[in-house]
């Protein structure tokens, strides 16, 4: 069962799927639900830097890359420049090193190609500690 | 049809479906995330799917009209996603006619693009009526079930 990093009381882990694609925030929306982690979403970058200015705080954040209005990488750098500290995992179909790199030199914590599945998710939080 | 013979039919479709190649390991992952609160995901993920790429398709179909100025650039952008939404449901054949096209736009290739695109169109719709026929062969298996 997923607890919360560093959390004495077991709080339930809180996570924000940011992505353009319908069919991609039900899965991963669902993904998460499964292990236990109650999720939100936000459907571009600009969104997701909008719900952090409104005060809201999420251990995990699963990033597309490729999003109108705002895109991944600048949304990880406006977050970063907020002085989130968030988990923030890129999520995209992107196979080049360069581009996985620019991404990653965004601000993120780690990277994981599309489409995610049960084990990539939980090799997600087993890196980050939340799981055993 | 009596239950069993329902649940085999039922069987025998979705290993067709996995065996001509219309679908992928990543279908698997979706099934296996269906539970009681919510046992008809898949059907729900791929009906989002298709409401949601006929906008995929109209916008290619414009992009592709403005001959020879295409935008080769917002073309790829389009199918990037396109490709991206198909693969997260296990559209094998679609995914497939997806990097097709989208190798057609970096070669700027537009009668490439062109005919990538039409195959691109078959393949969504044969999906599409296989995946229908295939739920309502679950749906008819699982009121049996309930018999």
């Amino acid at each position: 069962m997923a607890t919360s990093n560093g959390s004495s009381t077991g709080t339930k882990i809180t996570a924000l799927v940011v992505d353009d694609d319908r069919v991609i925030n039900a899965i991963h929306c669902k993904l998460l639900n499964k292990l236990g982690i109650e999720n939100h979403v936000a459907a571009n970058g600009k969104e997701a830097v909008d719900l952090h200015c409104s005060g809201k705080k999420f251990d995990l954040i699963l990033m597309d890359r490729d999003m109108p209005i705002m895109n991944g990488i600048e949304a990880t750098r406006e977050l970063r420049a907020m002085g989130v500290r968030s988990i923030i995992v890129g999520v995209s179909t992107r196979s080049i090193k360069q581009e996985i790199q620019e991404f990653m030199d965004s601000g993120l914590d780690d990277y994981q190609e599309k489409p995610l599945t049960s084990s990539k998710v939980i090799s997600i939080l087993r890196k980050i500690d939340f799981v055993d | 049809m009596d239950r069993k013979q329902l649940q085999y039919q039922v069987a025998c479709m979705r290993k067709s479906l996995f065996d001509q190649g219309y679908l992928d390991e990543q279908f698997n992952q979706l099934e296996d995330l269906q539970d009681e609160a919510n046992p008809n995901f898949v059907e729900e993920v791929v009906t989002l799917f298709y409401s949601d790429s006929a906008r995929f398709i109209h916008n290619i179909e414009q992009a592709m009209i403005n001959k020879p100025n295409i935008d080769y650039g917002k073309l790829d952008d389009y199918m990037h996603q396109f490709k991206g939404s198909s693969s997260s449901f296990g559209a094998k054949k679609v995914k497939k006619e997806c990097s097709q096209f989208r190798e057609c736009c970096s070669a700027g290739n537009i009668e490439g693009c062109i005919k990538t695109f039409r195959q691109l169109k078959l393949e969504h719709a044969t999906l599409k009526r296989k995946l229908e026929t295939y739920f309502q062969l679950v749906k008819q298996a699982g009121i049996a079930e309930r018999r």
